[in-house]
């Protein structure tokens, strides 16, 4: 029953991204040749607002519905993380969305999964290779 | 009913995205869906072999249940949502396209030339969605973030991480997109 509420925002965003054309491979190529407006627009306005909304939110000091302060912690500092990792997820992203989940919608299961699987064979790799260097138990998102 | 079916435009679109992030900040979470590729290596028991794997993955159960719903919403959307035209790309990209081998330009979501089960069958088909998969894979996890948890969540909060991740995005994209899709198709 608590889920429900993450349920219904999962359902709205993905509605949101297919009628947005954000999931479409076709708008990010053309983002990424600066021949269309229409992902800036998307990602700027997105930002835009939230950014207003996120400030009216420390202003007014407004709970969350646990009872805290409703704000985002900050991420852990670094550069050659964020960069190198920006630059490999780009590279991947051109092949194939942002947004795994919403595959399955057109193109199956199989293909779906097939696509998750190697991204999390990825991301398993990644951190076996990493595993002693850092500590990383309070890493998000 | 006629704007529902048809595409939405962008000032419409990231004002609505950037509420999905407000409503799940106010439910005391935070937007992100790469990092359901970590509770997924974790729940399968990625952890047996590393310490990154090994956290509480029960805490993370909500951020599924929103990539459900991301499916259900973006299946709903396909199917009950839409009017069916094709995506109105600029004329430019429609010649890029054409020059590269890409025959049916915004006709679908999805080129048919990489995700038709049958460009999925050949060899170079498949080496393009695994290598492809990890390369999203390892990078989110690297930088922390997808294009939600970065470039929505991350700007709005003007976090330093994310416009480095973000710029690393467009590096990588630009790359690929000028660079080596051409030597692939």
């Amino acid at each position: 029953m608590k889920f429900l509420k993450f349920l219904f925002v999962g359902i709205f965003f993905g509605i949101i991204l297919v009628k947005s054309e954000a999931v479409s491979w076709y708008r990010i190529f053309e983002m990424f040749k600066f021949q269309s407006f229409h992902m800036y627009g998307i990602i700027g306005s997105a930002v835009f607002t939230g950014a207003t909304a996120l400030w009216v939110i420390k202003k007014f000091k407004i709970k969350n519905s646990e009872g805290s302060l409703a704000i985002l912690s900050p991420k852990e500092t670094g550069f050659i993380r964020y960069i190198m990792g920006g630059i490999i997820f780009g590279l991947g992203i051109r092949r194939r969305l942002p947004w795994t989940h919403v595959y399955f919608i057109r193109y199956r299961c199989v293909r779906y999964a097939n696509r998750y699987c190697s991204c999390n064979c990825g991301n398993f790799c990644l951190w076996s290779f990493k595993k002693q260097t850092t500590t990383l138990n309070n890493f998000r998102t | 009913m006629e704007f529902i079916l048809k595409p939405w435009p962008w000032y419409v679109s990231g004002p609505l995205i950037a509420s999905v992030l407000i409503l799940l900040v106010l439910f005391g979470k935070t937007f992100g869906m790469s990092s359901n590729l970590r509770t997924l290596c974790s729940i399968g028991g990625a952890g047996k072999y590393t310490s990154f794997f090994r956290f509480d993955w029960k805490a993370q159960r909500w951020n599924l249940v929103v990539a459900l719903g991301a499916v259900i919403g973006g299946f709903m959307a396909t199917q009950f949502l839409s009017d069916n035209s094709n995506i109105k790309l600029s004329q430019q990209t429609i010649d890029d396209l054409y020059n590269l081998g890409f025959n049916t330009p915004g006709n679908t979501i999805l080129p048919p030339e990489i995700y038709s089960l049958q460009s999925i069958l050949t060899i170079k088909g498949i080496a393009i969605l695994i290598i492809a998969g990890f390369l999203v894979g390892f990078g989110t996890r690297y930088a922390g973030g997808c294009t939600s948890g970065h470039a929505i969540t991350g700007l709005s909060n003007f976090q330093i991480p994310s416009i480095i991740a973000v710029i690393g995005f467009f590096i990588g994209g630009l790359l690929m997109t000028h660079f080596m899709l051409p030597l692939i198709f």
